[in-house]
């Protein structure tokens, strides 16, 4: 054997594919269309999408997880606010609530609730949030030493490299995002929402809450305000988005554009293989808040795209239908790389 | 209640920044935050220089406290993050759960406001581990703040932040780069002409952030000086204010009269005003979006501007 050649390397693990789960039908479609894990929420401020017709109850989520279970997907519980003063009990009995119905696992950002779960259902698996902001594999093994925690999600901040480096240096699963919204602030640590509406993901589990929204037709344009404040201006060409507040056109020294990001949503396909071989344990697709018919079509293609992946990560491509699938549902029609590429670095 | 002049969260010239801190040394604050916490590019100032003026404090009988970083990234932020940590001579302010770490079980530390402490479990957690101060996360009301207060451990200090515009968020991005065309890593040091951040305005023309290169800021000044009885009340120990690029000894020597009783909150507010870059906000303290100034309200002459929230 020629000594140039390398040894062949052990298959990585096939990466999970973790799918929101906003409603019961978008449990039962994500689970259909094959995810291996699908995360949710109660229907109040633990998780960070508490929405208007989102979520579960005792009663959809004990039927949810038997359905989940019969086909072998698992149900990970998002209690991923930070309790606020006063309502420590109301997170308390979250975490017992989702132990005594045998999620599992539950997904916690705030330190003090995870010391509860870990000291109080010390078989209950912990993940922790990407709203607990760590950023490096020290901060995530500062939760694994005290808590435990089994699985960590990924701010959607790092480039590769960075991931790369995180993954190798620490014996938690890592979770990172594949598909969805996208973050521009560090989850966890970005109030802009409360500053406008005095609710944030921090303190009330929603990022610019509906009910602060305002549209208004005046001469020549729409107008979207948060709050009263005035974040976007639509021209009769233009294809008004959800006024949220780091989406927005404002004015800089004269110049109006989009002074954090144009809206585009979060695409890291054609890196499946380098995050399966860098040992990324899960691909997370944000969207609770979305349809089921967004549910069904972003289960369906990455579900593809992952077991291509597994199958043969040196030849894997992605497949035109699938970005067309994607381009469809994304918002702004317009795909990114995000972080992980940064080509505003 | 105690005066603490925090990290100083934009870019100034080197020269700039060690005169502001001789100047401070002779202010009435008592204790004085140190260090780059925003951006690891800027640096006008290595750690040594920190160092140094750190000594010049102390000296001048000032407690001196180094802030890490709120945001780490690469190894070289980790290597940064630890040589704060691991001075050896000052307290340290942890403001991510990795200096945490870094600290935990070997030196008392200051729990930063980016560590996100929104309740009692969470803060006696820290304390365990060595925090012997904590600074509420900007949202917390004083409702909130006196209820965490009431269940902290034994002689934990509440520290809030009490002037300046709001450090509200952090990205891996710098807006400030984007808005000259210019990438993060060809960035130029853009930030260094705006010592006081780059406003960001509504198309319909009111103030609303501030860009400070990856943080973003309130436009608005967020000022408690009117509600310092009720800080008192709540069980804050600590007022920090933000260093601004002119007038922060004025406003520091007011605070310092108003905390004193010397000056009511009227008079207060009335001699702040004119220091300020940009109008005052009060809003989060009362449980209220952040942006708006129930001060104001409540001693509007005029009617309130229909409208607005």
């Amino acid at each position: 054997m020629n000594a140039a050649v390398p040894l062949p390397q052990p298959a990585a693990r096939p990466m999970k594919l973790v799918c929101p789960a906003g409603t019961p039908p978008a449990l039962r479609i994500a689970v259909d269309n094959g995810a291996d894990d699908v995360y949710l929420g109660f229907k109040d401020e633990t998780n960070a999408r508490n929405f208007a017709g989102l979520n579960f109850d005792d009663k959809s989520l004990r039927e949810g997880i038997d359905y989940a279970h019969r086909k072998g997907a698992q149900v990970l519980v998002a209690l991923n606010t930070y309790p606020q003063p006063g309502t420590w009990r109301k997170w308390q009995a979250a975490v017992d609530r989702a132990a005594a119905l045998g999620v599992d696992a539950i997904i916690v950002a705030d330190a003090g609730l995870l010391a509860y779960a870990a000291k109080t259902h010390p078989r209950l698996r912990l993940h922790l949030s990407v709203q607990g902001s760590a950023t490096s594999h020290e901060a995530i093994n500062f939760y694994h030493e005290h808590f435990g925690i089994r699985r960590a999600v990924l701010p959607r901040v790092l480039s590769v490299e960075q991931a790369e480096k995180v993954v190798s240096r620490t014996p938690v699963e890592i979770e990172v995002f594949g598909f969805g919204s996208l973050s521009i602030m560090v989850e966890g640590r970005c109030a802009l929402s409360s500053y406008a509406t005095g609710e944030s993901p921090n303190t009330h589990g929603g990022c610019s809450p509906a009910k602060a929204v305002r549209w208004q037709q005046v001469p020549n344009a729409l107008e979207s305000r948060l709050g009263g404040i005035l974040i976007d201006r639509f021209g009769e060409k233009d294809n008004p988005g959800y006024p949220t507040l780091c989406r927005g056109r404002f004015v800089v020294n004269g110049d109006t554009y989009y002074p954090f990001e144009e809206p585009t949503s979060l695409n890291t396909l054609e890196l499946l293989p380098r995050l399966q071989a860098m040992g990324v344990a899960a691909i997370k697709i944000e969207g609770r808040q979305r349809s089921p018919v967004y549910v069904e079509t972003v289960t369906r293609v990455w579900r593809e795209a992952l077991d291509d992946c597994a199958r043969s990560p040196e030849r894997f491509r992605v497949r035109p239908a699938w970005q067309e699938a994607l381009a469809g549902i994304s918002e702004g029609r317009q795909c990114t790389l995000g972080a992980y590429h940064r080509p505003w670095k | 209640m105690k005066i603490s002049l925090g990290p100083l969260l934009y870019y100034w010239p080197r020269e700039t920044v060690l005169a502001f801190y001789r100047d401070a040394a002779s202010w009435p604050v008592d204790t004085v935050y140190l260090g780059e916490t925003v951006c690891s590019r800027r640096r006008e100032l290595k750690l040594v220089d920190w160092l140094a003026i750190g000594e010049e404090l102390a000296a001048a009988g000032k407690e001196v406290v180094l802030s890490t970083s709120e945001l780490i990234e690469s190894d070289a932020d980790l290597r940064a993050m630890h040589a704060v940590a691991e001075n050896g001579t000052f307290r340290v302010e942890a403001n991510d759960m990795a200096a945490v770490r870094a600290l935990a079980g070997k030196a008392p530390f200051v729990a930063g406001p980016f560590l996100n402490v929104y309740n009692a479990g969470t803060l006696s957690l820290l304390a365990g581990l060595g925090a012997v101060r904590w600074v509420a996360p900007v949202e917390l009301s004083r409702e909130g703040i006196a209820d965490i207060v009431t269940e902290a451990p034994e002689g934990m200090e509440t520290e809030v932040f009490a002037y300046g515009r709001l450090p509200l968020a952090v990205s891996a991005r710098c807006f400030t780069a984007r808005y000259n065309n210019l990438t993060k890593d060809h960035c130029e040091f853009r930030c260094i002409e705006h010592p006081d951040g780059l406003a960001l305005d509504t198309q319909d023309g009111q103030h609303f952030l501030v860009l400070n290169g990856v943080q973003t800021q309130s436009a608005s000044v967020h000022s408690l000086v009117p509600e310092l009885a009720q800080a008192r009340q709540a069980g804050v120990g600590v007022l920090r204010i933000s260093p601004q690029s002119q007038h922060t000894g004025e406003v520091v020597s007011l605070f310092r009269e108003a905390v004193s009783g010397a000056i009511g909150p009227e008079e207060a507010t009335a001699r702040l005003a004119p220091l300020m870059p940009a109008a005052a906000c009060d809003g989060y303290w009362h449980g209220k979006p952040g942006i708006v100034s129930e001060w104001e309200r409540a001693h509007a002459r005029a009617p309130a501007t229909e409208g607005r929230p």
